[in-house]
Order: C-alpha cells, then sequence, then structure tokens
C-alpha cells in the first residue's frame, strides 16, 4: 500500500512535466498561460472568500456553543457500533450539501485534532473522494425541468457511500494505530 | 439552500450556547473564526493560484480538446443509446475531463451543454434518460483526480507532508467512479 503515498508524492511533479512537455510541443508560450491562470486562480480565492468567512463563523460558533459535542454524544452509540468516527460525522453529511460548509466543518477537524491525525488523514482523503450530490443534482436536472430522475440520487448516493467507506479502510491500512 | 444551512447553523448554535452556558466563548469563536478564514485564504491563495495556473497552460496547450476526441471509445461503451456518433459527446466528454484535472469553471457549462443536447431527443420530457443518468451518476461519484484544495488547507494547518493524500485520494476517486457505472450498467440490464 505503501506505493499510494509513493504517488502521492510524484503527481505533483509528474503533472507538472507533463503539462509543460505538452505545450512546449505545441509551441506555447507557458509562462504567460502560467500567470494568466495564477491571476485566476487569484480571483477564484477572492470569490470564495467572503463565503469561507460566513461558513468558518458558523462552524466556529456551532464548535463553541458545544452543539457538535451535543451531536456527537447523541449518535456516538450508533457511530462505534458500525465503527465509524463520531467527529467525522457531520462533514461526511455535510459533504453530500455544499462544498463550502463541509470546507468549514474540515477545517474545524484540523484545527482539532491536526491534519496528520488519524482523523485528519482520513476526512483529507474523504474530502477528495466524495462530492456535493444534492447541490450538483438539483443545478443539472433543474436547468432541463427533470423531476423524475430514475434511480440517479440513489446511484450518486452509492458511489459516495463506497468513497467514505474505502477511506476509512484505506486509511486504516496506511496508517495502523 | 445555503441560506437555511447558514442561519439554520448560527442560531442553532446561539440556542445551544444559551443552555451550556457557552456564550462568552461561542461569541469569541465567531471573531476567531471570522480571522482565520482571511488568514487561510491569504495563505491558500499561493497553493490554488499555482495550480490553476498550471492548468490553465495545459488548457490553453488544448488538452481538454485533445482528450476529450480521445475519449469516443469509452463513451460508446458508456452510452449506447447515443450511437456511434452523437452532438452530446463533445460537451460530455469536456464535462469529464475539465471534471477530472479539476477545472471547475469549464466543467459546469458543459455539464449543463450536455444535459440540454440530451433532453431534445428525450421523448418523456420530465424523466430522465438512461444516457442522462449515467451522466449524473459518473459526475457526481467524484472525478477529480488531483483534490488541490485539500492540499493547501493541510499545508495551511502545517501538516508535515501536506500531499500524502493525494495517491490514495486518486485511488478512491477512481473507484468510486467504478461503481458508478456499474450501477447504471446493472439497472440497464434489468431495463429500470
Amino acid at each position: 500500500m505503501s506505493w499510494l503515498l509513493f504517488l502521492s508524492d510524484l503527481i505533483v511533479p509528474l503533472t507538472f512535466a507533463a503539462i509543460l512537455s505538452y505545450a512546449f510541443l505545441r509551441r506555447m508560450p507557458v509562462y504567460d498561460h502560467f500567470i494568466t491562470g495564477a491571476k485566476e486562480g487569484f480571483g477564484t480565492v477572492l470569490n470564495i472568500a467572503p463565503t469561507i468567512i460566513g461558513l468558518m463563523i458558523a462552524v466556529g460558533m456551532l464548535r463553541a456553543s458545544g452543539a457538535l459535542d451535543l451531536l456527537g454524544a447523541f449518535i456516538s452509540p450508533l457511530t462505534t457500533r458500525l465503527g465509524y468516527p463520531t467527529e467525522a460525522v457531520p462533514l461526511t453529511l455535510m459533504r453530500l450539501v455544499s462544498s463550502s460548509a463541509a470546507t468549514g466543518l474540515l477545517l474545524d477537524l484540523f484545527e482539532r485534532y491536526g491534519p496528520d491525525s488519524f482523523m485528519g488523514r482520513f476526512v483529507s482523503i474523504m474530502m477528495s473522494s466524495t462530492e456535493t450530490v444534492f447541490y450538483t443534482m438539483s443545478i443539472y436536472f433543474m436547468s432541463v425541468k427533470i423531476t423524475k430522475t430514475r434511480h440517479t440520487l440513489t446511484g450518486a448516493l452509492l458511489a459516495n457511500f463506497s468513497g467514505v467507506m474505502a477511506s476509512l479502510w484505506l486509511t486504516r491500512q496506511l496508517y495502523p494505530g | 439552500m445555503l441560506n437555511y444551512i447558514w442561519g439554520g447553523m448560527i442560531l442553532l448554535a446561539i440556542i445551544v450556547a444559551a443552555f451550556t452556558g457557552n456564550i462568552p466563548a461561542m461569541t469569541s469563536a465567531a471573531i476567531d473564526s471570522a480571522r482565520e478564514a482571511i488568514m487561510l485564504c491569504i495563505t491558500i491563495l499561493g497553493v490554488l493560484s499555482m495550480w490553476t495556473g498550471l492548468l490553465t497552460v495545459a488548457d490553453k496547450a488544448g488538452l481538454v480538446e485533445s482528450l476529450a476526441k480521445k475519449s469516443k471509445p469509452i463513451l460508446r461503451y458508456l452510452f449506447p443509446d447515443l450511437g456511434r456518433d452523437h452532438p452530446a459527446h463533445e460537451p460530455i466528454a469536456t464535462n469529464f475531463i475539465a471534471n477530472i484535472l479539476g477545472l471547475g469553471w469549464a466543467a459546469t457549462p458543459s455539464g449543463l451543454r450536455a444535459m440540454k443536447v440530451l433532453q431534445k431527443e428525450n421523448r418523456v420530457k420530465d424523466t430522465a434518460t438512461r444516457s442522462m443518468r449515467m451522466f449524473m451518476v459518473i459526475n457526481m461519484s467524484s472525478l477529480q483526480l488531483v483534490t488541490i484544495s485539500v492540499v493547501a488547507y493541510r499545508a495551511q494547518y502545517n501538516s508535515v507532508n501536506p500531499s500524502e493524500i493525494i495517491g490514495p485520494g486518486l485511488i478512491i476517486t477512481l473507484a468510486t467512479t467504478v461503481v458508478a457505472v456499474a450501477f447504471c450498467k446493472i439497472l440497464e440490464r434489468f431495463k429500470l
């Protein structure tokens, strides 16, 4: 399994090498395009900054009020039986609904447990392999006014559920103890 | 939707805090979070701009287009109802590839275009076709191979190796897409 971590180390340099050589073969001004794109990245972050502020405030307040702990105490009998990390439940559910609210919860877990803890690694992998199902569904189907989706939601939830479970399993394999 | 989620979270926090006596702690948490959010945005600016810069080079060099052209055989397998060549192939392929590369801004317009083209030939207008279902379930199975934002957040919280989760995330992303395709193919076999 450790080849996966090796892959992690390689992927950024490999992506750089692949894209740059591909662009060079087509005689593209790579640096100019990079700068254009980086500028766009600036714009993206500035655009999402208000959302991040709003949702980090909401999550921070939920955390400090004790509401998240209450929820945890409430569901922990169930999650311990299933072997699922209790503290990750709000994030797991929110991930399906809103990407930015999920980010707020993710950062809260990073702050409490650290990104290199079991919890931190598990939720990092989970965030990378799941999608905001409900949001995407409503946008795409509403755009063409489709109301009967013929198990599309079931399929999307199944794919995401397997992603969550696979993340938990893989984190346990890679980082035992 | 986010209006209810956001407002609900804050109202819930205030109600719970009133009962648990955590009002002062909650107030300072609100202030701290706002400050922290901006610190976070400043630090992720670097990593995210690096990645969008690199992907823009790929996009301008025509990588998305050329990959979309090469994906015909896969599209024929996934969407047998569409036949060998179909006007929906192009936006579907662009949407998948933009999602795989993490080009969010290119993914949504092509995805909506794909739905529009597919809807044109749909005989029951309020019901999804098999091709739409396949397209949507794959689209929502998580396609993005490298989720650079999570790497950036990990770096901000002082991870020793922020990018160590890329490999595991990538493998599971592939696995969930296999689950998505299998689910739709099984439904198709049972004529659902």
